[in-house]
């Protein structure tokens, strides 16, 4: 039994749907047809998958799933909690079932139809008893809301500025803008448009927010001896990790005695030490970006640079192609889709491939995250 | 507007707001009497069960802040830009409160003016009765 879950499985497949604003079908439709999509890139027949995993705020159950793609008998499912810090552990819960044998060919997915479904938080009755008790009584309503106050907090402790925040959003939308799946394919941002947009929750404005999409996304994860026989060359999961930091709360994680260290740092810590290499051979980096925000506190969590330098960081096109680390190469949850995150982990596939629309040269290592601010996960893909 | 709806474990720091209180739960051990927020059934310091609420001065500063816009919840979109607060209690600074800062107990969520808003400015609670429920406001220590 392998003792580690380094290089021990791969994914082999991946599928997606078309990203709208509103798409007719079902999401359980379009989570079938990802899924098939994904198993006919690996060359997996749908009745050998065996084990499933998806995250909280998925309305589509592995059940029903399972049943209508044709699964056979399924051996391992999980569901990880934290919406869209769920992410990236889809891909480390199912490479730790299949490399001890308690699977053989796993499928996680994201369906989602926020672009035409309900908003979560606006049924904001659900959410009062803790934490909501404490913040939603005041009007700190939506997610938006609640990183605004720590993205306040970072730019008055760090100097951050809306100029660093518009890097974010900028390098996104770049490569959206080469990405003709994505939702702001051929829609130019500029420093003008970003700097005279409507306030979210100020210091937010509406480029700072990710879009709000339908679609799903699905991959297939196999061991690496199997990977070696599919169709599409293997892209290894060389190290994964969940992180819930000590006393940490939730996206308000304003009670503990270091707010702006979040749980990026808690995964990171967990995601080097298993790896071959450090975040200065990261080629390219899928970074979850709901938020502009995210990319500095998660830069700095990660270990692309030191405390407080995130924003810095950004300056100097180090985000954009041919930069120190060019980020969110579909575009993003900013830009491409946002699909609680599932599209980072499928453009590190396409990188790691050597077929990605913005394609770094020679991408052999790629670093996706989950979200920022929730427990969250991430991964490190290898070629 | 939302009014809060507490938990078992927060329950007494409502019932204290209604009171005009503001207290935050302490460990009861005697070698610990670590303050938590929010409160919770143990220690995280000591594992002990036993909880006290202690009075806290009522003041302290703003660590940070947010002035959300619409779309939001009708009753929020109408006072709209507001702003939210939190602050750090100068008795515990690891203790953060959200809340609004008004120019009165009463005042619209929005009766400040933004220009106002500071990180580390220093306030002072008031409690004010929204439908049956006393909620913290925050006043400007120099208005």
């Amino acid at each position: 039994m392998a003792a580690t879950l380094k290089d021990a499985t791969a994914i082999v497949g991946i599928g997606q749907t078309a990203f709208a604003k509103r798409l007719p079908q079902s999401e359980k439709e379009l989570a079938c047809r990802a899924i098939l999509a994904a198993l006919a890139d690996a060359g997996i027949d749908p009745s050998e998958v065996d084990a499933f995993s998806s995250y909280t705020m998925e309305e589509t159950d592995e059940v029903e799933v399972a049943k209508a793609i044709g699964a056979g008998d399924v051996t391992f499912f999980s569901k990880i909690g934290y919406g869209g810090g769920g992410s990236c552990a889809t891909v480390g819960h199912l490479a730790a079932a299949v490399a001890t044998g308690q699977a053989t060919v796993g499928v996680a997915w994201r369906s989602r139809k926020r672009g035409s479904g309900p908003r979560p938080w606006k049924n904001t009755a659900v959410q009062l008893p803790t934490p909501g008790q404490w913040t939603r009584p005041f009007g700190l309503l939506r997610p938006a809301d609640e990183i605004g106050m720590l993205a306040r907090r970072y730019m008055h402790e760090y100097g951050a500025t809306r100029d660093h925040l518009f890097n974010v959003a900028m390098a996104c939308r770049n490569r959206a803008n080469e990405n003709p799946a994505a939702m702001m394919y051929e829609r130019p941002l500029t420093r003008e448009m970003y700097m005279t947009s409507r306030m979210i929750s100020d210091p937010l404005c509406l480029f700072d927010n990710c879009l709000e999409t339908d679609g799903a996304l699905a991959c297939v994860i196999v061991s690496a001896e199997r990977a070696r026989d599919c169709r599409q060359r293997p892209v290894y999961v060389h190290s994964a990790a969940q992180g819930l930091p000590a006393q940490h709360h939730g996206m308000v994680n304003y009670w503990n005695d270091d707010p702006l260290s979040g749980p990026a740092w808690t995964a990171a810590r967990h995601l080097w030490k298993q790896a071959d290499f450090g975040p200065q051979d990261v080629d390219v980096a899928q970074i979850y970006d709901a938020f502009t925000p995210l990319i500095p506190l998660s830069l700095e969590g990660y270990g692309f640079c030191g405390r407080g330098e995130g924003a810095a960081f950004t300056e100097g096109g180090a985000l954009e192609m041919g930069g120190r680390l060019p980020i969110n190469t579909g575009g993003g949850g900013l830009s491409e889709a946002y699909v609680h995150g599932f599209n980072l982990i499928n453009e590190g596939v396409k990188q790691l491939r050597g077929v990605s629309t913005a394609q770094v040269p020679d991408a052999a290592t790629c670093l996706v995250t989950a979200g920022e601010g929730v427990p969250t996960s991430a991964i490190l893909l290898r070629a | 507007m939302l009014l809060p709806v507490p938990d078992e474990d927060g329950t007494p720091f409502w019932e204290y707001a209604a009171r005009g209180e503001l207290r935050v739960q302490a460990c009861a051990a005697p070698a610990c009497g670590r303050l938590r927020f929010p409160p919770r059934p143990c220690c995280p310091h000591c594992r002990s069960f036993d909880s006290e609420w202690r009075l806290m001065s009522g003041r302290g500063r703003i660590w940070s802040y947010v002035r959300p816009h619409p779309p939001l919840l009708p009753a929020y979109a109408a006072q709209a830009p507001y702003n939210v607060i939190l602050v750090e209690l100068a008795d515990a600074p690891h203790i953060r409160l959200a809340g609004n800062l008004v120019a009165s107990p009463d005042a619209p969520l929005d009766s400040v003016d933004p220009a106002r808003l500071r990180i580390g400015a220093r306030v002072q609670v008031a409690f004010t009765d929204t439908g049956g429920t006393a909620v913290p406001r925050w006043l400007l220590e120099r208005p």
